[in-house]
């Protein structure tokens, strides 16, 4: 990556990291729930597209089971809260669950090359959600009278920007320089001294601790809903899709795409309920094979065509 | 006792099928270099075709794999021509990767489109001969997928003579092999390329006609059998059509010696602690030879 490319990547994120302070101000600017729903879901997104991105992006290892970890996170941190434990705590026991749950997988596939991590994800994500008890989980009724939207809304904010920094830390540090080595060329990586295996499991616990830390947030947000929803494969292609709209292996690109994604989204389930489904579908695969750089990349690739002629 | 052995009797009848599920993931894979793990879902929409085959034209389960497998063939030649073969004029690392995308979100569109023509619920074909039994040695044996069995190990039997005997058979091979040396061969790999993945969606339709026949279809079951296929893969390798078939009968069984000992829900796990130890016991890779 140029020094220039590095600025660039350093300004989009100071800009981030200001809207998202500027999103403060906004539960005292408006007391509509339905503006502050909408802003939450798409602060949870960041956070999900940033988790995904961190792995995938940076290592190039493909998570096919990423709503295992934000299920399991929504799991742990929701059962851990119904049980007395102080919201913070457990969600991080979530985050912290997640972590484990991948580390078998991890230490197993990505001593290989190829697809074995997007398998073995794949099966983790599948095994875990026809596992997991369907019961409804509800709040307390107490619980109920106190509930703050605020408090998810300022939580789910901080947790944007954390995962925005972290994105921005690991693109800057050493250790994200030895990620891109082992995206672009593993063995080259690995004769310049880099210790992949170790790379790719750090990576990975970053990744799945935060895709963790955002199903403790989805369970604190929900008053009710069904556990096993949160392990979803819808998780896992949100994750992707807002990770690739927006631009594969960059800070700002899954903060954009979370944006675009979740507008859209909302947008298009208002007319046709489950069909948004086959509508991103086919915007997924259009860009995985025409725009694999996603929309940061777009203008640059719009101004080369244009040279062309 | 004899439940045990009940439930091993069924796990072969089930773990034929996982076979022939996974012989066109491996056949695609191999050749392709492309996992596509939208083959649960293609196996899924055969399953489907035979329900309205059966429903709409009246014909017999059995019987209307001569009109699936045809439509999946050429299902095969228009999915390669819109998507993967795209997919495969990228280097190989690329070529796997962008599969995988492509194919989840193949996957999920195709799921989203099923439950929008077919809804959610589940459904399976209903015979009159769909209920008969067959007693031997105190085990009884559902007749329908006694013969879906059949059917698989005849189907995958063929392939394997196909892939051995026939010109182009053997061109796949050779692509397979080393695809550089066969185009250096005069082997034409494109087509190699299209002919696989043609028998590969043919393949998952046949499997998916029997899945519905003995069993049930719902838009849900594409990743669940696109899980087993890809199991069954890492389980039993790349190369051997008939390996394929006997690692997904050992699946079949594995699952239903872990129900029969931690419960029913338990019999999805055992797939994933097959995968873990094999990556541990030879990470030599058993999706190379």
């Amino acid at each position: 990556m140029t020094p220039l490319a590095n600025r660039r990547e350093l300004a989009w994120g100071a800009g981030i990291l200001l809207s998202l302070a500027a999103l403060a101000l906004l539960p005292l600017a408006t007391r509509r729930d339905d503006v502050l729903n909408f802003v939450f879901l798409i602060l949870l997104s960041i956070t999900l597209a940033e988790s995904w991105n961190m792995l995938a992006g940076y290592v190039g290892q493909v998570n096919l089971g990423h709503a295992a970890f934000f299920g399991l996170g929504a799991l742990v941190a929701r059962t851990l809260w119904s049980l007395g434990t102080p919201i913070f705590l457990a969600m991080l026991a979530g985050a912290a669950a997640a972590a484990v749950f991948a580390l078998p997988i991890g230490a197993a596939a990505f001593r290989l090359r190829g697809a074995y991590f997007a398998v073995g994800t794949l099966a983790l994500g599948e095994i875990l959600r026809t596992n997991v008890l369907p019961e409804i989980s509800t709040l307390p009724t107490a619980d109920i009278g106190t509930y703050r939207l605020s408090h998810r809304y300022y939580l789910a904010l901080a947790l944007a920007s954390l995962s925005v920094v972290m994105a921005g830390w690991l693109g800057a540090s050493r250790a994200g320089l030895g990620m891109r080595a082992i995206r672009e060329d593993e063995d080259a990586a690995e004769a310049s001294g880099v210790g992949a295996l170790w790379l790719k499991l750090f990576a990975l616990v970053l990744s799945t601790g935060l895709a963790g830390l955002a199903g403790g947030l989805f369970a604190f947000y929900h008053i009710s809903y069904y556990p096993s929803h949160a392990f979803s494969p819808t998780w896992t292609f949100d994750a992707l899709l807002m990770t690739f709209i927006g631009g594969v292996g960059t800070v700002h690109g899954p903060v954009l795409g979370a944006v675009v994604y979740v507008t859209l989204k909302e947008y298009l389930a208002v007319r046709w309920v489950d069909f948004h489904l086959v509508i991103f579908g086919g915007i997924f695969i259009a860009i995985v094979l025409l725009l694999p750089g996603g929309l940061v990349q777009a203008g640059a690739r719009a101004r080369r065509l244009i040279h062309r002629f | 006792m004899s439940a045990l052995a009940q439930q091993i009797v069924l796990g072969i009848l089930i773990g034929g099928l996982y076979g022939l599920a996974a012989a066109g993931l491996s056949l695609v894979f191999g050749v392709l270099k492309v996992l596509n793990v939208a083959h649960g879902e293609l196996i899924m929409l055969g399953g489907y075709a035979a329900f309205w085959a059966v429903a709409l034209l009246g014909m017999d389960p059995f019987g209307s794999l001569v009109l699936v497998v045809p439509l999946s063939l050429l299902a095969g030649v228009v999915l390669y021509g819109a998507l993967f073969g795209f997919v495969v004029r990228a280097n190989e690392e690329t070529r796997e990767k962008n599969s995988l995308l492509i194919g989840f979100g193949l996957a999920l569109v195709l799921h989203a489109l099923a439950v929008r023509l077919w809804t959610a619920d589940e459904r399976s074909i209903v015979t009159p001969y769909g209920g008969a039994v067959i007693t031997v040695a105190g085990l009884s044996i559902p007749v329908v997928r006694l013969l879906s069995l059949v059917i698989a190990f005849a189907v995958i039997g063929g392939l394997q003579l196909l892939l051995t005997h026939w010109r182009w058979g053997k061109a796949i091979r050779a692509t397979a092999e080393d695809w550089q040396a066969a185009l250096l061969t005069g082997i034409d790999v494109r087509r190699a390329y299209l002919l696989a993945f043609a028998m590969g969606t043919g393949l998952a339709g046949t499997a998916g006609v029997l899945v519905s026949v003995g069993y049930s279809v719902s838009p849900s079951i594409g990743l669940e059998w696109t899980l087993k296929a890809l199991i069954v893969v890492v389980l039993a390798g790349l190369g051997s059509m008939i390996g394929t078939f006997v690692g997904g009968i050992l699946l079949g069984v594995a699952e239903a010696l872990s129900a029969a000992a931690f419960g029913g829900p338990y019999r999805e796990v055992v797939g994933l602690v097959i995968f873990v130890v094999v990556l541990c016991a030879r990470p030599r890779g058993l999706f190379g030879r």
